[in-house]
């Protein structure tokens, strides 16, 4: 009996000591970003410029990129997911939507450094050919390579929910004599609307939270982006590029404001996903 | 006529985008292996050092990605071992003990942590750094150990998930066999359920390898850097594959050093896809068994 509840109390422990480990990061940052919410410079910074020769450290610009990168990627790569997905379980025929799934469900261990990589030498030149001034790196081509980079989180979590629509009603439609396009307009996409928002929200926690693309594509400018074809640099990348071990200057301080916007999207975005997946879907249909 | 055109457009569309991202992802892969596949030889790993030497530690590599090879293999075997017992633990816990508000409350916040950008991991592991620095001791900076712990508490989450999910997903007859037969609940899950639900696990673990193999944005906060050779202690600092690969890509000197960067992507893009189909393998035995209805 003792040891059952040795054993109980270890695997509580380890437990307790996961979910402090997600209070630890958060408190992290806000214990030593106490100063700058103390000292009145919090607000200010989300609204200022950064100009470190005027010792002005502003994280605006940063918040556009990263809006801006995060928004289009999810923009391009949306349309091409859905489609994706309605082909690799409902359109599709023969045996090519199958590989597709498999090709998808392979692209979630491609390593993001070596999208990167790519991206620099093949997609990175031919923007720069098409815009015809500039390097290349900008917040259109990191939201390119982003998209490519988030679509597997939407199209898998997309065909998961296409395909948990019951089976009857499919044939119900298909009794009735509806086309594929049909089924897939008035049955599936209605049946599986949860799941098709939950899979944006987690594209868009991906592309909010992705480093290395727009670290190594998106120029990293530190100025205002005016088009998406200007450099820009995002709060993911102005963390790993400000890091120093300069530990009390305010530019470093500034890492903790962006860490906690940072947290607080992450934080909002699982709780809405929680809430929207929280109504079971099967639950939904039987009282239908 | 309009109603066909429009069923005739919606499916062109479906297969026009995937057609299109099949394109993308194999142009970008393709062009990596063309322009690197004449990289891949001894020399690439290796440099001038005989490969024996460099494998026996007699002498140093200083033209090859054997150090960055070395210095990932180190950091995943430490962050594997720190994560596997605390994150399957977890994963018990979540699935066998814990029930109600803390259930829900707890998963609460594994789903935040598995949700956290990666840069914030790493953050917060060179601010622990540089806390300790500060407070305990002038020797620990940014080094292997505290990369091996961020790392273990980016893919915690997963470790978590992937437990308690083979865990929930057994069968109920399993479930209640032992029980019924008179074992306690801790003989139930470490004699039926865990060996039950095994290949689920290890699957989970053989992906946050690939995981820690592939992550650069939490190292480049905690102590990677562009050459040490290998690792001399936790204490130190150390290279890494997908670190090699960044630097190559942002700050190459020469076609030497670019092709070298080719090769190592084509390395590190390697041994995820083995990990990865080596999971995949690993968990169609599991789904195989538990659509059979147990062994």
């Amino acid at each position: 009996m003792r040891t059952e509840r040795l054993v109980q109390h270890l695997l509580g422990l380890a437990a307790a000591c996961s979910v402090a480990v997600t209070v630890l990061i958060f408190g992290f940052m806000v214990i030593l970003g106490l100063p700058l919410i103390t000292g009145g410079a919090f607000f200010q910074m989300f609204t200022s410029p950064w100009l470190p020769s005027q010792a002005v450290y502003g994280i605006a610009p940063m918040m556009v990129g990263t809006v801006s990168i995060a928004g289009l990627a999810l923009a391009f790569s949306f349309p091409v997911s859905l489609g994706c997905a309605a082909l690799i379980s409902v359109l599709g025929t023969g045996p090519l939507p199958a590989l597709l799934h498999r090709l998808v469900r392979f692209m979630t261990g491609i390593p993001t450094v070596v999208y990167g990589f790519a991206g620099i030498f093949v997609l990175v030149p031919m923007i720069r050919e098409w815009v015809g001034r500039g390097s290349g790196m900008c917040i259109f081509s990191a939201a390119l390579l982003l998209a490519v980079l988030v679509a597997p989180t939407m199209i898998l979590f997309f065909s998961d929910s296409f395909s948990s629509v019951p089976k009857a009603y499919l044939t119900a439609a298909d009794a009735l004599g509806a086309t594929p396009v049909q089924k897939l307009f008035h049955v599936v996409i209605p049946c599986s609307w949860r799941g098709l928002i939950t899979g944006v929200v987690l594209a868009l926690g991906r592309a909010l939270g992705d480093t290395l693309i727009a670290l190594m594509i998106a120029g990293n400018a530190t100025a205002m982006p005016g088009s998406v074809l200007d450099p820009a640099r995002t709060l993911t990348a102005h963390i790993a590029l400000v890091v120093a071990a300069d530990f009390d200057s305010l530019e470093f301080r500034t890492l903790f404001a962006c860490g906690i916007i940072l947290y607080v999207c992450t934080t909002l975005m699982v709780i809405f996903t929680r809430r929207v997946g929280a109504v079971s879907e099967r639950r939904l249909w039987r009282s239908a | 006529m309009a109603k066909r055109m429009i069923e005739k457009c919606v499916t062109a569309f479906a297969w026009l985008s995937g057609l299109l991202l099949t394109a993308s992802v194999a142009g970008l892969m393709g062009y990596v292996f063309v322009k690197g596949a004449g990289s891949l030889s001894l020399s690439l790993f290796f440099g001038d050092t005989a490969p024996m030497d460099a494998l026996l530690f007699r002498r140093q590599v200083f033209d090859g990605i054997f150090p960055a090879m070395v210095g990932t293999l180190t950091l995943v075997g430490l962050s594997i071992s720190i994560a596997v017992p605390v994150g399957v633990a977890t994963g018990i816990y979540m699935a066998e003990y814990a029930t109600g508000r803390t259930k829900h409350i707890f998963g609460l916040f594994f789903d935040i942590l598995a949700g956290i950008p990666s840069i914030l991991v790493g953050f917060f592991g060179f601010s622990v750094a540089v806390f300790l620095h500060h407070q305990v001791s002038d020797r620990i900076a940014p080094c292997l150990l505290i990369s091996a712990l961020a790392l273990a508490f980016l893919v915690l989450p997963y470790l978590i998930r992937t437990t308690q999910t083979a865990l929930e997903n057994l069968p109920r007859q399993v479930r209640v066999t032992a029980p019924a037969l008179g074992a306690s609940p801790i003989q139930t899950i470490f004699y039926v359920l865990l060996p039950q639900s095994l290949s689920g696990i290890v699957s989970g673990i053989i992906l946050s390898i690939g995981r820690c193999a592939e992550d650069t944005a939490v190292i480049m906060l905690t102590g990677v850097v562009a050459t040490a050779g290998l690792p001399s202690s936790l204490l130190s600092n150390y290279e890494a594959l997908p670190f090699f690969i960044y630097t190559i890509s942002s700050q190459y000197a020469d076609h030497t050093e670019l092709m070298r960067g080719y090769g190592a992507a084509i390395v590190l893009l390697a041994i995820c896809a083995l990990l990865f189909t080596l999971a995949t393998l690993i968990r169609h035995r599991l789904s195989d068994h538990l659509l059979y209805g147990g062994r």
